[in-house]
């Protein structure tokens, strides 16, 4: 295990960046996006809450390989040359943000109701009032869930190693093949993703349990 | 559109059904011997047996925070090192076995968690064991209240039969592969199927559990 961790050490450390690079963009834009169709989803209109409904159900029961995949090979064929971590990220960001969109819609409607009505009636429009008084409060409740979903980006950004991502698991198996030592390659690997998402998943765990007292 | 009709040929579509048979059977053992595993670990780390559930704890907490594809990739190419050689469909089953049961157990556990504790008092006050208070009384509760966490879980598990396509399982997305391998035009149609396919499957499971939900609540 020490001789692997100390010989392909510069490639361990890039997949972990490439890893932790693709997660964290995943994780802006899914949010990002996910939030919007969130908002779909509460809004008085009933095509935008049919539009929200179809997007965060369709992406939640595909699997996030099909996904990635599917930008993988079509968008080079069809749109523009983009490498593999591009197109994982891209798939990666779709996935995640129809859960997110389901966990922001959840924190928008456990947000009383009244505090809508109450900034309405002071004289804010409903986007003021979505945005000022309802998301924040919305944003409070949902931080724990919105962790989790970060570790499960970290893991699932795994399957940019199908689309040669040159994430950690993509090294995994290059160290693997190089060293033919396959059992400690993987679990040194396993030590690099345990790094980043055991401290979090107990982080997270303290969080629900302290917002639950 | 004409690729459309082309690729939906009887031998295309057959060749996907052989596929997603395989997706169903890998799924249906694996929820199967993962709920019972999962069960069992989730209680064990509950009851708070000295050593046994910390053991339980620390294990389960490990196999829930490593990709399900790292599992898969060590029971395949790892274990035949340590002089076991499974095939490819049992190295699969055995790989989401071991992770889904890890995130059953403790789905199962914060449910034990969440029953109101009067009720193994009063299971036990009425002369129950520890034992029986917790099968007859406390367990069957903690799994009415996680249905829909459980059945989520059990979705994600049948969309990720799919990363077995990695070690050429022969599953769904890996027939599709092999059919728009032969012809690049019949990609698009390819991935519309099986997202279909994957989609009336997840789908149809998650509506089943918020009727389950509603009729046990």
């Amino acid at each position: 295990m020490i001789t692997i961790l100390t010989h392909y050490w510069s490639e361990l450390v890039q997949g972990l960046g490439y890893t932790l690079l693709s997660s964290l963009i995943a994780l802006i834009f899914s949010t990002m996006i996910g939030t919007m169709f969130a908002i779909f989803e509460v809004l008085p209109n009933r095509l935008m809450r049919v539009i929200g409904r179809v997007y965060i159900e369709i992406f939640r029961n595909i699997p996030l390989l099909v996904i990635a995949m599917f930008f993988y090979v079509i968008i080079p064929l069809y749109v523009a040359k983009i490498d593999g971590f591009t197109a994982g990220t891209i798939g990666l960001t779709i996935y995640t943000s129809s859960f997110i969109a389901e966990t922001v819609r959840a924190g928008i409607q456990s947000v009383d109701p009244g505090q809508m009505e109450g900034a309405r009636a002071n004289g804010m429009t409903y986007w003021q009032a979505m945005s000022k008084i309802v998301l924040p409060q919305a944003f409070k409740i949902v931080i724990p869930p919105l962790g989790n979903q970060f570790i499960n980006l970290v893991k699932n950004s795994s399957v940019l190693a199908f689309v040669a991502g040159f994430d950690l698991m993509y090294q995994a198996n290059s160290i693997a093949s190089l060293s033919l030592d396959t059992i400690n390659s993987y679990m040194v690997v396993g030590g690099f993703y345990l790094v980043i998402t055991l401290p979090l998943s107990y982080y997270m765990r303290h969080l629900e349990k302290q917002l639950a007292k | 559109m004409q690729n459309f009709i082309d690729a939906y040929s009887w031998v295309n579509l057959r060749f996907l059904l052989e596929g997603l048979w395989v997706t169903v059977e890998v799924s249906v053992v694996s929820i199967i011997a993962s709920f019972i595993i999962g069960s069992v670990l989730g209680v064990l780390r509950y009851v708070k047996i000295k050593y046994l559930s910390a053991v339980v704890g620390f294990v389960v907490d490990i196999i829930r925070n490593l990709p399900l594809i790292l599992i898969i990739f060590f029971t395949y190419f790892g274990l035949p090192h340590l002089g076991f050689k499974p095939g490819i469909l049992f190295a699969t089953i055995l790989a989401m076995t071991i992770f889904e049961s890890a995130m059953l157990a403790e789905i199962i556990r914060s449910g034990i968690l969440a029953v109101d504790s009067g009720q193994m008092e009063g299971a036990r006050a009425n002369g129950m064991t520890y034992v029986q208070a917790l099968w007859h009384i406390v367990f069957p509760q903690a799994i009415k209240k996680t249905i829909p966490t459980i059945v989520s879980q059990f979705i994600s598990l049948i969309k990720d039969t799919s990363l077995a396509t990695i070690i050429v399982l022969p599953e769904l997305l890996n027939h599709a592969q092999i059919i728009y391998g032969q012809n690049s035009a019949y990609i698009i149609p390819m991935f519309l199927m099986i997202a279909l396919m994957y989609f009336i499957i997840c789908y149809a499971l998650s509506v089943l559990s918020r009727v389950l939900d509603k009729r046990l609540a």
